[in-house]
């Protein structure tokens, strides 16, 4: 072993090991076309907790996420194979209806991607479209004021939500999440075309929200993944070289190529 | 410019070599060069559309040498109009022409309710038999002024002088004549309306439709690769050629519909508005289909994604989304295919527009006639008046064609500020 990479690791409150099971995958292989892009996968996801997953360019972390609530469906051309069970049910069987399954695991993209309508509406829309019998107004300050925006847009729910900041459309995205009350909520690099104070709050969210919710979160940067996650998992070349607590993978990596990624000796 | 030049180059490591020099300043040139290629074409362009409008205008105003077998004033005891009853002008017109004539421009539209305008237009022309003897355009009206006047003393000593705009309110509001000044365009505005609106009734919901499937919901296989290589081709097939389809198809085939049979009407005549419109739907479909899936792949695909992982279904994704966002360049194919619609002649001929109709449509199962039908046949009229009226009619067509789009621009404005 060579020296200690120098990451300075949020202590975790509680090992985690010991929450039950949300999102079981086991043996997932992915295809785009003729390309695999996952081999073999397999990973619990723990419920309640950040799992971080990092990985160089094209090594599939998306991808794996993209599985989760089935969102490769919408290229054309794709294959899966193996299971992913949530709460013990296999998503991937055909029978499962992919729209049910997105309002349990709702989704933030890469890039803030609001509706262009007004802030109200952005939240509004996703219990409207599934007909969720509830208060909206209360719906909609609920989760604006979870995704920690409310004090900031309180004022201008009419107003375009285009009109936001890329911090703001960003955790207006989380709270568009949140309105549809989904158990998981899987995060594409949610901060990375944000500036660090942006970023900064998206991380603080992340740690009040993963007490009520199970969170999946891709990333790029390996101090976030560092600052805001329980557990993180290494992907390399489409397949998992490393799970493990965050502080234990970025102090005491397993695995020589994790090693070499954290310390930044990789390729 | 020049001395900014210098002072880079003196403050900073520009290269600054003679064989730099010349390289930069022959890339300028030949930028410089196509700038102004571009700009010509622009001028000509501009000088074309100039020309077309001067041409139109030119004919539409104009003086022109009126001749009366018996002059107005005698007949109105010269008397001014305005001093003239329309109770008095039926009276002279009924002294004036025979009983059986009367019976028949009474049964056309009863006489008695017709307006002191339309009565003295049929005295002029019935009994005062105003005939058009010669007409000048507008640039021989203003500048040639002493000419005209000229021609009037040596040539038409009988007749009177007057300024006339052919596009006048009784040209728009009379139905067409056999006599060029008397003719009117109501019949063919009312025709090209009706087929207007039955056109876009049927292509916007058949175009926009088909837009949505192939985009949003047509896989990438070869039957669909084949469908749009068509879709985009059909774009370009020339427009008699639906003109026939709609003869065999519309007028023919199903003579039934387009006659209005099935509607209960007596009528076995298939060359109707209906089958007009029809034929002019699918004219224009591959231009609707094509604007319409061009707007919707310009919706950007996270917009989708984003209202897709929160569990809407890939339908209340399309409408809630897809479609609020690329309306507006489905209303700008929309209008492309109203201009082109409008303006079509040969496809019309074919279905058969009536050339000489004086009655207005009252429905899609009427014979009718076009603007473009009309001009097409008074350009083809040897009397020099007649193409007079067909630049007013052109001038008509024109006009409508920019009020209609205007409305569909006001429209797609509207659609996008609310976004």
């Amino acid at each position: 072993m060579t020296q200690a990479p120098r990451i300075r690791v949020r202590s975790s409150e509680a090992t985690q090991a010991d929450q039950p099971v949300k999102i079981d995958v086991q043996n997932l292989n992915f295809f785009y076309g003729p390309k695999q892009a996952l081999f073999n996968c397999s990973l619990p996801i723990r419920e309640r907790t950040v799992t971080a997953l990092i990985g160089p360019s094209g090594c599939g972390k998306s991808t794996f996420l993209r599985c989760l609530n089935r969102m490769n469906d919408t290229i054309a051309g794709t294959r899966t194979e193996g299971k992913i069970l949530l709460d013990g049910a296999n998503i991937l069987d055909p029978t499962v209806d992919v729209v049910a399954l997105r309002r349990l695991v709702g989704m933030v993209f890469q890039k803030p991607n609001p509706f262009p309508k007004s802030i109200y509406e952005n939240i509004a829309f996703g219990p409207r479209v599934l007909s969720m019998n509830v208060n909206m107004d209360e719906v909609v300050e609920q989760s604006l004021r979870r995704a920690a925006l409310w004090d900031e847009v309180k004022d201008k729910l009419k107003q375009s939500a285009l009109a936001l900041s890329g911090g703001q459309q960003q955790r207006l995205c989380i709270a568009r999440a949140l309105a549809v009350a989904p158990e998981v909520i899987l995060l594409d690099e949610p901060a990375s075309a944000l500036d660090p104070i942006a970023t900064l709050k998206i991380e603080e969210l992340l740690m009040e929200l993963k007490s009520e919710y199970t969170i999946v979160l891709v990333t790029h940067n390996m101090q976030q993944a560092a600052r805001a996650s329980d557990r993180t998992v290494f992907f390399l070349l489409g397949e998992i070289i490393e799970d493990s607590l965050t502080d234990v993978l970025f102090n005491r990596p397993k695995d020589k190529r994790t090693e070499d990624y954290i310390t930044g000796r990789f390729g | 410019m020049s001395t900014e030049h210098a002072d880079l180059a003196s403050i900073s490591k520009l290269p600054t070599d003679a064989a730099f020099s010349r390289n930069i300043a022959w890339r300028r040139r030949i930028g410089a060069f196509w700038r102004g290629v571009l700009l010509l074409s622009l001028v000509i362009a501009l000088l074309g559309l100039t020309l077309l409008l001067y041409k139109i205008v030119d004919s539409t105003f104009g003086y022109v040498a009126l001749e009366y077998r018996r002059p107005p004033a005698e007949l109105l005891d010269n008397r001014s109009l305005a001093e003239v009853s329309q109770a008095e002008l039926v009276a002279i017109l009924q002294n004036n022409v025979s009983a059986g004539r009367f019976r028949k421009l009474d049964r056309e539209a009863p006489i008695a309710e017709r307006s002191k305008d339309e009565v003295y237009t049929l005295l002029l022309e019935e009994v005062a038999r105003q005939r058009v003897v010669r007409s000048w355009t507008l640039t021989d009206s203003i500048f040639r002024r002493a000419a005209i006047e000229q021609a009037m003393r040596d040539t038409y000593e009988d007749a009177t002088l007057e300024f006339r705009s052919w596009l006048s309110w009784s040209f728009l509001n009379t139905p067409m004549s056999s006599r060029s000044d008397f003719a009117g365009v109501r019949t063919a505005i009312l025709g090209s309306l009706w087929m207007i609106g039955l056109t876009i009734l049927v292509a916007f919901p058949l175009g926009v439709g088909a837009a949505i499937y192939l985009e949003e919901y047509a896989g990438r296989n070869r039957l669909n690769r084949i469908i749009q290589t068509n879709i985009n081709n059909l774009g370009g097939v020339p427009s008699i050629i639906y003109g026939m389809l709609g003869l065999s198809i519309f007028v023919r085939a199903l003579n039934v519909v387009t006659s209005g049979r099935v509607a209960g009407l007596d009528n076995d005549n298939g060359r109707t508005i209906l089958a007009a419109a029809l034929t002019m739907a699918l004219l224009v479909l591959p231009l609707i289909i094509i604007n319409a899936q061009e707007a919707i792949r310009a919706v950007p695909s996270s917009l989708r994604q984003a209202s897709l992982a929160l569990g809407a279904t890939q339908w209340q994704t399309i409408w809630h989304h897809v479609l609020p966002l690329a309306f507006p360049g489905i209303l700008t194919g929309n209008i492309l295919a109203m201009s082109r619609a409008i303006g079509e002649t040969a496809p019309l001929i074919v279905v058969g527009a009536s050339t000489y109709i004086v009655t207005d449509p009252d429905g899609p199962f009427a014979r009718f006639t076009a603007l473009p039908i009309l001009i097409y046949n008074w350009t083809s009229q040897p009397q020099e008046e007649f193409r007079k009226i067909a630049a007013a009619a052109i001038m008509v067509l024109l006009l409508m064609l920019l009020s209609l789009n205007s409305v569909a621009i006001i429209l797609r404005n509207r659609f996008r500020r609310s976004l």
